[in-house]
């Protein structure tokens, strides 16, 4: 099917809304990375042989779907029952033989398989009782579970492309690039730069002009892009094909990072589809507008999602940053005008031109309108993928989508914003989440990691931790960057090793401000801001370390003991945890840890459910 | 026209910062900048302070190598701020090459004798500038790159192995800031990245002159004719100057 018009669309989104209509009876089974590891295709398999095989009462129309990210990774395979909206966790094969008797034949529900509350422990049976999904506003991701990605039909039938057809048979690029100038959409990538005043300092440089897609996404515990890619392709399409329109480019790239297969399949699927469809390529919808996209794999270097390096790694050369001295608006890939924007940003812009600007703004706060998608990781109860209207507090996205911290232990902090981000302590949890207050509060938006820490994290260890990637990932071209990151691994290890003195942490502070100030790109330059955010709210925990000696939250091995308190009711589960079994008593009596064997692991404290662990400094009594 | 540490200087299209100053006189320290090399910003010892009247006071650091020698710039050469970033770039590179004389001659003129950092272990004297690489694609051999990243990042030939694109000239070597590239030469050959070059030697005063596998190379890009190479560059100079005595007097 090609489409050379409007009225061609509309013909064509009837015909498959009158075979398919969006309110018909389906189960949506996620089949994305997270609930595919966990199962999930031989679930689909399953389900769709039982369909197939059994004869089902007549007028009923029930399709399995391989779905986009529903966002509650943590508990897939998720199997979710339309249109009663039954939503079912954690689905394990044998299970399918009785969701299909009970639910699909007879509308019952299967109680085991519900998602449970966390703290009333009552079984949530539709999707929206669920807290998880109740407080989210889904604007970018509300397709995204419901859809096939592989299926362009299914896109169509949810209304994609037609503002694309729309815009470019009845508009011209100037109302593009207004609309999205009004709508005051900032990169969803980090920097949150203004995209429309990118793109209009792109257009105003005589062409040929580029547009990019940097899917290159690589923070830890990061998983916002690779879902869009996997299970919503169509929209990023979509919206550089209307950026593409709006700054007169005719090529343009998409760059995803090569681990992330599933997503270049399923976006390779689409350029297809799309190109067939008349959505991209020569001529779109019959307008003299063209427009070629092309893929390109990275090769894993975090670095080339800086936009430089991923501009030099297109091009074929090494993938490291160059001096942007003259923006890449300006001499991007190729020493042509350029606008990069990631993915997040791409799937906004069709959103923005179907609601226009005004409706847009309508969301979100004054300075950082719309929603943003974050991947909510660590010590929270409800992991998985979320999208909240900007301005949400950073209390509200913890505690009520992510249901509070695991074995309601205290909150100590929230990293955001990716290794070069920061952590903020629970005083910042009131914290409206948008672009300004964030990097005002030294942390930063990033792409949108949130990892959320208990009370037994040690900020120095976090530090460490995202020291150590950024050392990893370093390109090596710039001194600060290159031997001054493993400098200050070093000195952070003299701390969690308690042989470091108060000019140690000088020295730390007065690196990480010269790496800051002098590095080349921004990855070398906000290095350094996993130190400088622990020291500004942590500063007392630093000290204790280099001074006391000691580690509160019981992680640096070498300043830690553990000790079992009278509390002990000699239950047996730490001597049962422990893996060296250094913990001896008889049940129903206090246990001993023998320190001379103990690897300080931290097991049994996790374990003991009587609060008979104490962590004390190394080698004293509690 | 801009301001480099208080003096009023024009600037040339395409000027660099760097290359302003050196016309004024004004020093700023560099070891991977070199004329005929495109500024790789890599090392960051000449890194300034900018600002602008309209940015309010507000100022940032910047390398002078390849920023642009922009209208209306106000730069510092040697703010606190930079002192203390080219101490700690110093003093970060004696760390990484501690026996490199020329690193620790410039560690001298900022009053570091012995570096502060933990040093390397198992050091050599490189600082990663990449001038030997682009030496190698400016003559057009490319048999040398970076590899690997972050601080296990260094220059090789691929696979470690000896490379028969390389043609021994040691322009790799020669450029090299801090010596680091090791070669040996006798009268017959020359010794570098594992492998052996026969040498050819001057018909005139018997001096080995360039590589067999070079000579090889220029004739067959066509740089110059095969004759040209029965002597070396002294005699070609030596002979040049007694024609012009000839032609003249």
């Amino acid at each position: 099917m090609k489409i050379n018009s409007l009225a061609d669309y509309n013909t064509w989104q009837q015909a498959i809304l009158k075979d398919r209509p969006l309110d018909g009876k389906k189960v949506l089974i996620c089949c994305e990375t997270g609930c595919r590891a966990a199962g999930s295709l031989q679930v689909a398999e399953q389900l769709e042989k039982l369909i197939k095989e059994n004869k089902i009462p007549v007028g009923v129309e029930r399709v399995v779907k391989k779905t986009g990210c529903q966002g509650m990774c943590e508990k897939g395979p998720i199997v979710w029952i339309m249109p009663e909206s039954i939503f079912y966790c954690s689905v394990k094969e044998q299970d399918v033989q009785e969701i299909f008797e009970k639910t699909i034949l007879k509308g019952e529900i299967v109680e085991r398989l519900l998602y449970k509350d966390i703290d009333s422990k009552c079984s949530c049976k539709h999707h929206l009782d669920i807290d998880f999904f109740k407080k989210q506003q889904l604007v970018i991701l509300k397709k995204m579970g419901q859809m096939d990605p592989t299926d362009i039909q299914d896109y169509i039938r949810f209304g994609g492309y037609k503002t694309l057809v729309e815009v470019l048979t009845t508009q011209n690029p100037e109302y593009v690039m207004q609309q999205i100038e009004q709508s005051g959409l900032r990169g969803r990538g980090g920097g949150g730069f203004n995209v429309g005043r990118k793109w209009r300092s792109c257009k105003a440089v005589e062409g040929p002009r580029y547009v990019l897609c940097n899917g290159d996404e690589g923070d830890p515990g990061a998983f916002m892009d690779r879902s869009i890619m996997e299970g919503d392709p169509h929209a990023i399409i979509e919206g550089m094909v209307l950026g593409a329109f709006a700054v007169e480019s005719n090529k343009g790239y998409l760059y995803v990072r090569h681990e992330y297969p599933l997503a270049i399949e399923h976006l390779t699927i689409a350029i297809k589809q799309a190109e067939e469809c008349g959505f991209l390529g020569d001529n779109i919808a019959g307008t003299d507008f063209s427009f070629h996209l092309s893929i390109n794999r990275g090769g894993g270097a975090f670095v080339c999602g800086e936009s430089s390096a991923l501009m030099r790694s297109i091009e074929g050369k090494v993938g490291e940053p160059r001096a942007k001295y003259i923006h890449s608006t300006e001499k991007g890939l190729f020493d042509k005008p350029t606008v990069l924007n990631n993915v997040e940003t791409w799937a906004n812009i069709p959103v923005i031109l179907r609601d226009g600007a005004e409706n847009f703004r309508k969301i979100g706060t004054v300075k950082s309108p719309g929603t943003k998608v974050f991947s909510l990781v660590g010590k929270v109860k409800n992991t998985g993928l979320i999208e909240v209207a900007m301005g949400t507090t950073l209390r509200e996205i913890i505690y009520e989508i992510g249901g509070g911290i695991i074995d309601n232990r205290p909150f100590k902090a929230v990293q955001t914003g990716g290794p070069s981000g920061g952590c903020l302590p629970a005083d910042k949890l009131d914290l409206p989440v948008d672009f300004d207050s964030l990097t005002e509060a030294g942390s930063m938006m990033g792409s949108g990691g949130m990892i959320v820490m208990d009370d037994r994290t040690c900020m120095i260890d976090v530090a460490r931790y995202f020291i150590n990637f950024l050392i990893q990932e370093s390109c090596g071209k710039c001194t600060p960057c290159r031997d001054g990151l493993p400098q200050l691994l070093y000195l952070l290890d003299k701390i969690r090793e308690g042989k470091a003195v108060m000019a140690d942490l000088d020295k730390i502070e007065e690196l990480s401000k010269v790496i800051e100030n002098s590095a080349l790109c921004a990855l070398g330059k906000t290095a350094p801001n996993p130190i400088s955010s622990t020291l500004r709210y942590f500063r007392d925990e630093y000290i204790q370390h280099i001074k006391e000696k000691k580690c509160v939250a019981g992680v640096c091995t070498a300043l830690t003991s553990f000790n079992i308190t009278d509390n002990c009711k000699g239950c047996t589960a730490c001597s049962k945890i422990c893996p060296v079994d250094a913990i001896q008593g008889e049940a129903k009596a206090k246990h001993q840890i023998n320190q001379e064997i103990c690897i300080r692991c931290g097991s049994c404290y996790n374990v003991c459910k009587f609060d008979a662990i104490s962590i004390t400094k190394r080698n004293e009594q509690c | 026209m801009l301001v480099i540490d208080g003096k009023s200087l024009i600037a040339k299209e395409g000027d660099t910062i760097l290359a302003v100053a050196k016309r004024a006189g004004i020093h700023i320290p560099t070891l991977c900048h070199q004329e005929w090399a495109e500024p790789q910003g890599g090392c960051r010892l000449c890194c300034v302070e900018i600002t602008k009247k309209s940015w309010d006071g507000w100022c940032k650091v910047v390398t002078a190598c390849n920023h642009p020698a922009q209208d209306g710039l106000i730069v510092y050469t040697h703010s606190e701020r930079i002192i203390t970033i080219r101490k700690n770039i110093v003093d970060l590179l004696l760390a990484r090459c501690p026996e490199s004389e020329v690193i620790q001659d410039l560690a001298k003129e900022y009053g570091i004798l012995e570096t502060t950092y933990k040093r390397r272990e198992n050091p050599d004297n490189c600082i990663l500038c990449g001038l030997c690489v682009q030496a190698c694609e400016a003559m057009g051999v490319n048999a040398i790159s970076m590899t690997d990243r972050g601080i296990n990042k260094r220059v090789t030939t691929p696979y470690d192995k000896p490379n028969n694109v390389c043609v021994g000239c040691a322009s790799c070597a020669k450029v090299c800031p801090t010596n680091n590239i090791p070669f040996t030469e006798s009268n017959k050959t020359r010794k570098i990245w594992d492998q052996e070059f026969p040498m050819l030697r001057c018909t005139v005063c018997g001096r080995a002159h360039i590589t067999q596998a070079q000579m090889e190379k220029l004739v067959a890009d066509n740089v110059l004719p095969r004759d040209y190479f029965d002597k070396c560059e002294i005699c070609h100079q030596k002979e040049t100057v007694e024609t012009f005595k000839k032609i003249s007097f």
